[in-house]
């Protein structure tokens, strides 16, 4: 076995193994727990079993799903766009740098209470927040990207005649995109974070509003389930984005790995 | 076919303007292969973006068939020398050649698949840039700026940055696909054994302000070969009459800096 595969073996030896340890620590440790807070491992994976598996899913995980999907969905398809728009547009970054700066400033929950004026305790309210928090890494990171394109890269399409179109969506879209998956993967885990909270505040379902609910309620075990469903759905959905990163951009790291030498 | 009429490009204004080329003016002939040389810092590549329409010259101007060039024009290809910077690392070596292509009533497929047997990479077709060596993505620059069908070409240093083996080896090829595809070809070089080689006519150029030092005619017999052209007494004669011209005018400026 080659040195290179028996660290890449180690590497996925230990990302199982210290998972399974620190499962097995806390179910022994909490074993015979008759603190109301820490319930033993078992119940809260029994009351997870009963809960999530799949009674809930219906009501409460696939809600929570559409409004983040939705709102992420709306955030990377807007600050796209406008970040091609600012990235070519010297006086379009100019005119929106200060607009920019001020709303990213805004902590997202504060804008809880005016989303609720505004357009009501509905979905509705909980995708815009998710679109409104998640749009300025992307957007960021688009302009830069779109502002780094080598200047010989566009120079070769001026000398052979490349239509503007072709240009944006054909050149600096995937010259840009390495930039652009960065933004998107810190936005994803905002997309997480902004759909607990805003279920939390004023909702009727929604994996948040069920573990706030279940703390109200003196239902530890199942708030316990909650908080464990959200860390494993954090998790799973990072490793679909890598997958699909690592898919979209094997040219980047080819060309990368090729520059170093 | 292309004149460059007392061209002239200064960068910025008042004291801080910097003239990068002076007072320009050559003829460029159809189906000619014109090398220009100069010593480094001497405006060859603005020169070079001037006549392919890229930058605007501050005085005089560039002329194709008799139309001044305001932008890059239909048929013209650019080879750079940065190859890796200019390929598409996302597409595959087919998908760059036939990118400037897209737009364009043409059979495609035929132009591309014979542009890329042409530079010899027939079995790399679907391989990415990054996955060829530096000679093999310049071949895959030229196959692409064949397949634009142009009349002229311009190349900007294509083989500064490549080893002297891969180097000779392109050379010979871009000779050869001269000859098969009857282009124009204007080359920009600060090698002056590569200028003399390849070139029916050398221009070579002053440092900056850049003017035309010297036309040399390089009445070298064809085709040219590696070996036999570089032994030939007439090819030393004209390599060490283009390094004096180069030296000389060097030389003029210190001494006149001295006196002055």
């Amino acid at each position: 076995m080659s040195a290179e595969r028996r660290t890449r073996w180690l590497g996925l030896g230990l990302e199982v193994t210290v998972p399974v340890l620190v499962l097995v620590i806390w179910g022994l440790a909490s074993a015979n727990s008759d603190t109301y807070y820490f319930p033993p491992l078992t119940d809260i994976l029994s009351t997870f079993a009963d809960t999530w598996l799949f009674e809930r899913v219906g009501s409460d995980v696939v809600p929570s799903l559409v409004r983040m999907g939705l709102g992420y969905a709306i955030a990377v398809v807007v600050a796209i766009a406008l970040g091609m728009l600012f990235g070519l547009s010297r006086r379009a970054r100019i005119a929106a740098a200060p607009i920019v700066e001020f709303l990213r400033a805004i902590p997202p929950p504060a804008l809880l209470p005016f989303a609720i004026l505004v357009i009501g305790v509905g979905s509705s309210m909980k995708v815009f927040i998710i679109a409104f928090v998640c749009i300025w890494p992307i957007l960021l990171n688009t302009i830069d990207g779109v502002r780094g394109i080598d200047p010989t890269l566009d120079d070769t399409t001026r000398v052979y005649g490349v239509s503007r179109r072709d240009r944006v969506w054909r050149v600096m879209l995937p010259a840009a995109s390495p930039q652009i998956f960065a933004g998107m993967r810190t936005s994803l885990s905002l997309a997480l974070i902004l759909m607990v909270i805003s279920e939390m505040v004023a909702s009727t379902n929604g994996i948040g509003y069920f573990v706030l609910q279940s703390q109200r309620t003196f239902a530890i075990s199942e708030m316990w389930s909650g908080i464990l469903l959200l860390g494993i759905l954090g998790y799973v959905l990072n490793g679909v984005f890598v997958l699909i990163e690592r898919r979209v951009l094997r040219w980047h790291r080819g060309a990368r790995a090729s520059a170093l030498g | 076919m292309l004149k460059v009429e007392h061209l002239g490009k200064t960068y910025g204004e008042g004291e801080q303007a910097v003239e990068a080329i002076g007072d320009l003016a050559f003829e460029v002939h159809e189906k000619e292969f014109v090398c220009i040389v100069g010593p480094s810092g001497c405006g060859k590549t603005t020169l070079l973006k001037c006549m392919s329409g890229l930058l605007e010259p501050t005085r005089g101007e560039v002329r194709l068939h008799d139309q001044p060039i305001d932008g890059p024009p239909e048929r013209m290809a650019l080879v750079f020398q940065e190859y890796s910077r200019s390929l598409f690392p996302w597409m595959t070596i087919r998908q760059n050649v036939a990118f400037p292509l897209r737009r364009k009533q043409v059979d495609k497929d035929k132009l591309v698949e014979e542009a890329i047997e042409s530079v010899g990479l027939s079995g790399f077709a679907d391989r990415y840039p990054w996955e060829l060596s530096g000679g093999m993505q310049q071949r895959v620059a030229i196959a692409r700026a064949l397949a634009y069908q142009p009349e002229i070409l311009l190349m900007d240093e294509p083989f500064a940055s490549v080893d002297a083996q891969t180097r000779a080896d392109l050379e010979d090829l871009v000779l050869e696909l001269r000859g098969r595809y009857g282009v124009t070809i204007v080359f920009v070089t600060h090698d002056i054994d590569e200028s003399v080689y390849l070139g029916d006519r050398v221009i070579v150029l002053t440092p900056a302000p850049t003017t035309v030092q010297e036309i040399c005619e390089v009445g070298l017999p064809e085709p040219r070969d590696q070996v036999e052209t570089k032994e030939l007494p007439e090819f030393a004669r004209l390599r060490a009459h283009v390094f004096r011209a180069i030296k000389r005018r060097g030389k003029d400026r210190e001494e006149g800096a001295v006196h002055a």
